[in-house]
């Protein structure tokens, strides 16, 4: 693991306990990738260069048969390249083993992808098994992940898949994927399978583990939303592997790089920015809480004292039991100690656009708003989230610094229409990639890499000088990389 | 098994009828030999350790068969599922194809005159004839494990092989167990034709019945090779609801 690497990951300490010694993120650099099927179709993926940061999400995202999946795969060699390289923390691993490889990195497929013969504590296991590790490590294991992706290890350990439901099996390939604690998670499609309550709250929780364990996650969808919800930065594909716009989703709502990326984000795009501010960034009303279990009186004393008309009920650890009004209370010997299903109940890692869907469904006006394993925080109001939105406008042009970087350099070459930001020269960028591939033709870089990105101009401040082109990939104020190569590397 | 399913209660029922019925179908058979008036040579080839000794014969003539069977079949279902070797598998399936359609006694007496008559072709031609089943089963079951569980399990970095020995097969066992016990009970009927090659069995009741015209020889025979046929297929049945692997509904 390389210096710079490090700096990226622990930039944000992980704030859990049992994690800290866990293996964080590392960055992907992915070098003139090309995939080509039949040598007489266009390739799907073409000479693509991309960087994708330490310990962030990156969303692949696109229309269907645009190369983000062919492009997953050829990162854990599910799909070998036709050419290219990729490096994972600066390590060439195209030559390695490929299951040695794979071992290393989590993959999460679709409904999770459970082998239906194994109880959920063997599928956890498998890697760990593979990698040597005595049985009681893993069973201890097992036990630590099913917590982490909220199942009691107690009620589900030993259950099959089918006597799961299709979130809880998507968490349980989470927990899979994580098992070995690869520094990187690729995940294909993985809320694809659920209805839409459930997927917002796995990807709640997907947020809430990322802040966790800061690995590199990333994540294939064709859903533009949860891109903008999910992704630190987005890469949008057009068909061909060619990235049409790689930047953070602030920047891509409120400058798409093209008509394409337009197209592709739909209509609404305005609404779509209130899903970019996270409920972390808003301040928090403090309820009164009162513990489950414990008499209504003195509940209703506590209430009265603190002038409210309503208590929040938690347990012994904090998370949200129920959400009682005075009324209710007065009717109670003892406090629920059965978690209500129907709470308002969001993650802080989740948008403003979550929080007002979750008080429209449950009609109340604010929700009641949980961090880390499920421990609540505090409430959001309706209020809290007007002002919010009154004070939204401006902010998309921050990250307009630290995008990463990546572009394509196919053979066939479309210009994309300008939008008037591709300001800096990228010639001395690919002349960098170049030097390191001899073959490389030089002859129509300059063009090439107006290939969509905005970004693209910064590849040669972070990469001039450096041959391997992943200089600095983690870097906060660092864009990813990336770019089609030109006809170079090909027969 | 403290918890079972609707579907494995029922199983269970009717495994328990089988037996019922196998039982007491026997049980007749033995009463009504036992109260018939039979002539000396009915008796002599009715005699219960004569009969014990071509029920052993059968059961060896059908066990011997049915394991080379297994190791023929399975490695080569495995071997035509593989991506390398997938296009073999439609001739493969043909010649095969070919061992079952022919007529059972053709085969037989085929193999009697090319490799002598005795135990060695009635053998070799009942493997033929039952091989198609465990065959053809071995590629459906593995041919119909999700395309997704493979590539989980190549993703999470296991090899081909552990994929195979530790997904596909387990996964692939019902549908495999069903043809092999299909091919059990087909063995345990051919099996009568191997007397014709002087392969011994329970065939040997049945033609020496036709041929001095001794009705309740021919009659118990038959009766005695289907009840044999039935207590394989119901053991059988009984393997295959122990050895489904849990978690599959």
């Amino acid at each position: 693991m390389s210096e710079n690497h490090r700096t990226a990951s622990t930039a944000s300490e992980a704030p859990g306990t049992e994690h800290d010694s866990g293996t964080q993120g590392v960055s992907i650099t992915l070098e003139g990738i090309t995939k080509r099927y039949d040598s007489g179709k266009p390739p799907a993926v073409d000479g693509l260069n991309m960087e994708i940061p330490a310990g962030s999400i990156v969303m692949f995202c696109g229309p269907s048969g645009c190369g983000k999946t062919t492009t997953l795969k050829m990162i854990n060699r599910l799909i070998e390249p036709s050419s290219g390289r990729v490096l994972i923390d600066g390590e060439d691993v195209t030559d390695l083993d490929a299951d040695r490889l794979r071992r290393r990195l989590g993959y999460v497929i679709q409904a999770g992808g459970l082998f239906p013969h194994m109880t959920v504590a063997k599928n956890i296991g498998l890697v760990p098994r593979m990698l040597g590790w005595d049985a009681s490590r893993i069973r201890a294991r097992v036990d630590e992940l099913l917590e982490l992706v909220s199942l009691d290890p107690a009620t589900y350990r030993d259950r099959f898949p089918r006597e799961l439901s299709g979130g809880q099996q998507q968490r349980v390939g989470v927990a899979r994927a994580l098992a070995a604690d690869p520094p990187v998670l690729l995940m294909d499609e993985p809320f694809g399978a659920v209805d839409p309550i459930t997927r917002q709250r796995l990807q709640d929780e997907l947020i809430a583990i990322h802040s966790e364990l800061k690995k590199t996650i990333v994540c294939v969808t064709h859903d533009f939303d949860e891109a903008v919800k999910l992704g630190d930065w987005i890469v949008i594909f057009r068909e061909g592997g060619i990235l049409a716009q790689y930047d953070s989703p602030e920047r891509i709502l409120a400058q798409p790089a093209n008509s394409f990326v337009e197209d592709f984000m739909g209509a609404g795009a305005g609404l779509k920015q209130l899903s970019l501010s996270r409920l972390d960034d808003v301040e928090l009303t403090e309820p009164v809480r009162v513990r489950a279990g414990a008499p209504a009186a003195e509940a209703v004393e506590t209430m009265r004292a603190a002038g409210e008309d309503y208590v929040v009920v938690v347990d012994d650890q904090d998370r949200p039991v129920d959400w009682l009004i005075a009324s209710q209370l007065e009717r109670l010997e003892t406090l629920p100690t059965q978690v209500n299903e129907d709470l308002p109940v969001v993650y802080n890692r989740a948008s403003l656009n979550d929080a007002l869907d979750s008080m429209l469904v449950t009609t109340t006006s604010s929700a009641i708003v949980v961090g880390k394993r499920r421990q609540m925080l505090g409430l959001v109001t309706v209020d809290t989230i007007m002002d919010v939105i009154s004070g939204l406008n401006g902010r998309a042009h921050d990250t307009a610094a630290e995008a990463p970087l990546g572009q394509n350099e196919p053979e066939e070459f479309e210009i994309p229409e300008d939008d008037g930001r591709t300001g800096r020269n990228t010639d001395e960028a690919i002349a960098a990639k170049q030097r390191e591939d001899s073959t490389a033709d030089t002859g129509d870089a300059g063009d090439d890499t107006a290939a969509g990105d905005p970004a693209g101009g910064a590849i040669a401040d972070d990469t001039a000088g450096n041959t391997t082109g992943d200089t600095a990939a983690g870097e906060p104020d660092d864009r990813p990389a990336g770019a089609h190569r030109a006809d170079g590397d090909r027969p | 098994m403290s918890t079972l399913t609707a579907g494995q209660r029922r199983d269970i029922r009717d495994l328990l009828v089988q037996a019922g019925l196998i039982v007491v179908a026997f049980g007749v058979l033995i009463w009504w030999l036992l109260t018939t008036d039979l002539t000396d040579v009915e008796s002599s080839t009715l005699a219960p350790g004569a009969v014990w000794s071509l029920t052993l014969e059968h059961l060896l003539l059908t066990v011997v068969s049915a394991v080379i069977v297994l190791a023929v079949a399975i490695p080569l279902g495995i071997l035509l599922t593989r991506p390398a070797l997938r296009r073999a598998a439609g001739p493969v399936m043909a010649v095969a194809n070919i061992g079952q359609a022919a007529p059972a006694v053709g085969i037989i007496v085929l193999f009697g005159f090319w490799l002598g008559f005795g135990l060695q072709a009635a053998i070799a031609a009942l493997v033929v004839y039952a091989l198609l089943p465990v065959l053809r089963n071995t590629m459906v079951g593995l041919t119909q494990v999700d395309r997704q569980l493979i590539e989980a399990g190549r993703g999470m970095g296991m090899s081909a092989a552990a994929v195979l020995f530790r997904v596909e097969l387990p996964l692939a066992v019902p549908v495999m167990l069903s043809g092999i016990r299909t091919a059990l009970v087909l063995l345990v009927g051919t099996a009568t034709l191997a007397t014709f090659v002087n392969g011994g069995g329970l065939g040997l009741l049945i033609t020496t019945g036709v041929t001095l015209d001794l009705t309740r020889v021919l009659i118990a025979g038959a009766i005695l090779v289907a009840l044999l046929a039935l207590v394989v297929d119901w053991t059988g049945r009984v393997v295959e609801l122990a050895v489904r692997p849990k978690g599959l509904a």
